[in-house]
């Protein structure tokens, strides 16, 4: 059995990725390949960031660091996702921000590179925040072949600047992940999901109203006249919240699945052929108003929108709001979206990520454009 | 350059909950301030009274409540402030998930190295109608330490967590008068919170654990008032401190917790080593530590003993696969312990940070990372895979 080692594999990784600096080639860094769709369209020479080891599945799980105990894993950024949440549920755990999977064979490197959240992202408590609050540390190998160590295995660690968290969500513009420390909560004891047909307005009414007070609301999603709201938490506060917000009651049977298929945008509402937006918005914020379908997430905090309007309406709009507009998912990437799949930098803060990139990345190899046309 | 008089509140937002504050604002009278729609501002340092949230931010301050609600981190969504450059610049945002890089993470926690910070966001949370308390008493620290592992392996979140050792009790009992055990080698505070029947039911769980991991002695609050007497203990810690000695110096070290045990038996042999007794008190749930060396500020001898004692035992933190700093930060005191906790190639990168946000370097000159010379100096070098890095750096 081949086994995995974190200092051969960064060496090795260190060797392709100087190598590509020297010859100034764009690399295109991929985990399980499960969110190529994601970002601006990929650019380079693919390096399967799995294909640098032979380590077998059991013994990348082997190389886990996990004691429950201490709510802290330790995992290669090359275990496949999935493996590592099988894990946490053995245990009794999670991690709290739902991570979308979108298909098979994603990596934790991958998901902590992408930096996205699933249905749980706006829920109350502890399980509350998005994948950013659950790193605790990483390990990565730059541009210029440095394996570098931030953050580490503990809860409360202030020691340095805080970069394991910058690599959430920088989609590898700053390098390659190898290895990744996140906090992981219980499951709770207790979910139920209720039903309920409103408006979208009364929807928006409804889950900020419950946001303000003390309910185990772990996750809400409107589409179509109709709320799903999961609660989650200590079987008596489930069964209080139950009584109080009212509505029909999903079968566990039929909930823990439909939960699972909007996390990974399996749902009907997603497999349309518009391009799909990503609103992110401050969750009071009223009703986009713009022609399209809705799907609104995270007590109106998340608003999918399809539709075909163009991109600086969307944006407008979004920024009019208060938020910001992602172009998500579009199924014809041949014409590029100017200036980007992601709302642009204010000029200060684009000159911020210039020079963070420089640092770690001199020649502009890694992922190239993928984040910024000027990253 | 003081900000503390930047102390204006701009906003409550009941309905989005969030509050913008400059930041010379008191952290405590945020919660205040939102109290009248049922809403507070989690992270509680045991100085709320006096701490400002721009002390906060720069500090990514905890509290006895951060393993339920997290640090200043989870719970600050935006950050208003200047560059050295004089440009006005936001990191985060109202909505999740602001564009670009999460500079953000970068600025809390910075110790006014990148940015002055001139307003910010925190997100509010419901109070809880309820809050009860478990006190229990334990026969060793280590036993402590397993109730405390135990609790987490029952699926158990806590809304506060917090360890006192016997010589900790024996410190805060006559001053605060909070009923602790005196003869308990570890006392554990152990918090629930929420609706009525959720906290009946968790406190139930908790009570079940703590006596089947050993507690000698387990005492749950019946009252708002009795909660509070149980707490005062622990927050008055420091104060307790000051009075029964003519100084102290407080460590803050964070260790996974399975190490406690080790931990405070290397601390006792620091006690023997040092001669100076060390009280210390706990943030269990979240592994941080804060040994209070207590010694003589008017006798040079003790003051250098307490700082090599604290030194030892920010070198055990990192020993024992910890941090220097758990929420303290590093300021100038702690430059030196930063050689022991990170290598060469990690601290080039944070002075590209730092000059990635302020070129010139003028804001909070030499504090928060050393120069690379200065841990040279001290031998702080890590070999790290059998390879030197920066092997063409003078060593002096």
């Amino acid at each position: 059995m081949a086994g995995f080692h974190l200092h051969a594999y960064e060496s090795a990784l260190a060797e392709r990725l100087s190598a590509a600096t020297a010859n100034q080639e764009p690399l295109c860094l991929r985990g399980g390949g499960t969110k190529d769709f994601y970002g601006n369209a990929p650019r380079g020479t693919v390096l399967d960031l799995s294909a640098l080891t032979n380590a077998t599945p059991a013994a990348l799980l082997a190389a886990v660091d996990y004691e429950p105990s201490e709510l802290v894993v330790t995992a290669p950024a090359v275990l496949p996702l999935s493996a590592l949440e099988d894990l946490l549920a053995v245990q009794g755990q999670m991690l709290a921000f739902e991570p979308p999977r979108f298909a098979a064979g994603g990596t934790v490197g991958g998901c902590v590179a992408a930096g996205l959240a699933g249905p749980r992202r706006r829920s109350t408590g502890p399980t509350h925040g998005g994948l950013r609050d659950f790193v605790l540390g990483a390990r990565l190998v730059d541009g210029r072949g440095r394996a570098l160590a931030f953050g580490g295995r503990v809860m409360k660690n202030v020691a340095g600047y805080d970069l394991s968290r910058v690599l959430a969500g920088s989609l590898g513009v700053l390098g390659a992940i190898t290895e990744v420390s996140l906090k992981v909560l219980p499951l709770p004891f207790a979910e139920t999901t209720l039903v309920q047909d409103c408006t979208e307005q009364e929807s928006l009414a409804l889950v900020n109203g419950w946001a303000g007070q003390p309910l185990p609301v772990s996750a809400t999603a409107w589409e179509a006249g109709r709320l799903h709201v999961r609660l989650s938490g200590a079987s008596a506060a489930v069964s209080a919240a139950v009584a109080r917000l009212g509505g029909e009651r999903l079968a566990d049977a039929v909930a823990a699945p439909w939960w699972a298929m909007l996390r990974d945008q399996q749902l009907p509402y997603f497999s349309g052929n518009l391009p799909l937006w990503r609103l992110a918005l401050p969750p009071a914020a009223p009703s986009v108003g713009l022609d399209g379908l809705q799907f609104i997430e995270w007590s109106g905090a998340q608003r999918w929108l399809t539709t075909s309007l163009p991109a600086s309406v969307v944006r407008q709009r979004a920024t009019a709001l208060g938020g910001h507009a992602t172009s998500f998912r579009v199924h014809d990437r041949s014409a590029a979206l100017t200036p980007g799949v992601f709302t642009p930098l204010s000029p200060v803060l684009l000159a911020i990520h210039r020079r963070l990139k420089v640092e770690f990345d001199p020649a502009g190899v890694l992922n190239p454009g993928r984040l910024y046309p000027e990253l | 350059m003081s900000l503390a008089r930047l102390n204006s509140f701009i906003g409550i937002d009941a309905v989005g909950c969030t509050a913008t504050v400059q930041p010379g604002v008191r952290n405590l009278s945020i919660s205040e301030a939102a109290a009248a729609y049922g809403l507070y501002y989690a992270p509680d340092p045991s100085s709320q009274v006096a701490c400002t949230i721009g002390g906060n931010v720069a500090e990514n301050s905890g509290g006895v409540h951060c393993l339920k609600y997290g640090l200043t981190l989870h719970n600050v969504l935006r950050v208003r402030a200047l560059t050295m450059e004089g440009e006005v610049v936001e990191f985060g945002g109202l909505a999740p998930d602001a564009p670009g890089l999460d500079l953000l993470a970068l600025v809390i926690g910075s110790e006014g190295m990148l940015a002055v910070i001139t307003e910010v966001t925190v997100r509010l949370v419901p109070v809880p109608q309820l809050a009860r308390c478990l006190m229990a008493s334990f026969a060793t620290v280590t036993a402590a330490g397993d109730a405390v592992a135990a609790l987490i392996a029952a699926g158990l979140i806590p809304a506060g967590l917090e360890m006192i050792d016997q010589a900790g009790v024996r410190l805060v009992e006559p001053f605060a008068r909070a009923g602790y055990d005196m003869d308990a080698a570890a006392v554990l505070l152990c918090e629930a919170d929420g609706t009525t029947t959720e906290v009946a039911e968790e406190i139930e769980r908790m009570s079940v654990v703590l006596r089947a991991a050993g507690a000698t002695r387990v005492q749950v609050s019946g009252s708002e008032q009795e909660r509070l007497r149980f707490w005062a203990g622990r927050k008055n810690a420091f104060p307790a401190a000051g009075r029964a000695s003519p100084a102290y110096y407080c460590m803050d070290g964070t260790i996974p917790r399975k190490h406690l045990g080790a931990m405070l038996t290397a601390i006792q042999g620091m006690e023997q080593e040092f001669g100076l007794s060390c009280p210390n008190v706990f943030h269990a749930g979240d592994g941080n530590l804060h040994p209070l060396i207590l010694f003589d500020d008017g006798d040079p001898d003790s003051v250098q003993r307490a700082e090599a004692f604290g030194a030892a035992i920010l070198e055990a933190s990192v020993r024992f696969g910890g941090t220097i700093t758990g929420e303290h930060g590093v300021g100038l005191e702690k430059l030196d312990a930063m050689c022991a906790q990170f290598g060469m190639a990690e601290l080039g990168v944070f002075h590209a940070v730092k000059h990635a946000f302020d070129p010139t370097g003028l804001l909070n000159p030499g504090k928060a990372v050393p120069q690379l010379h200065r841990c040279a100096e001290l031998g702080g070098m890590r070999v790290r895979a059998g390879q030197l890095s920066f092997a063409d750096l003078p060593r002096f």
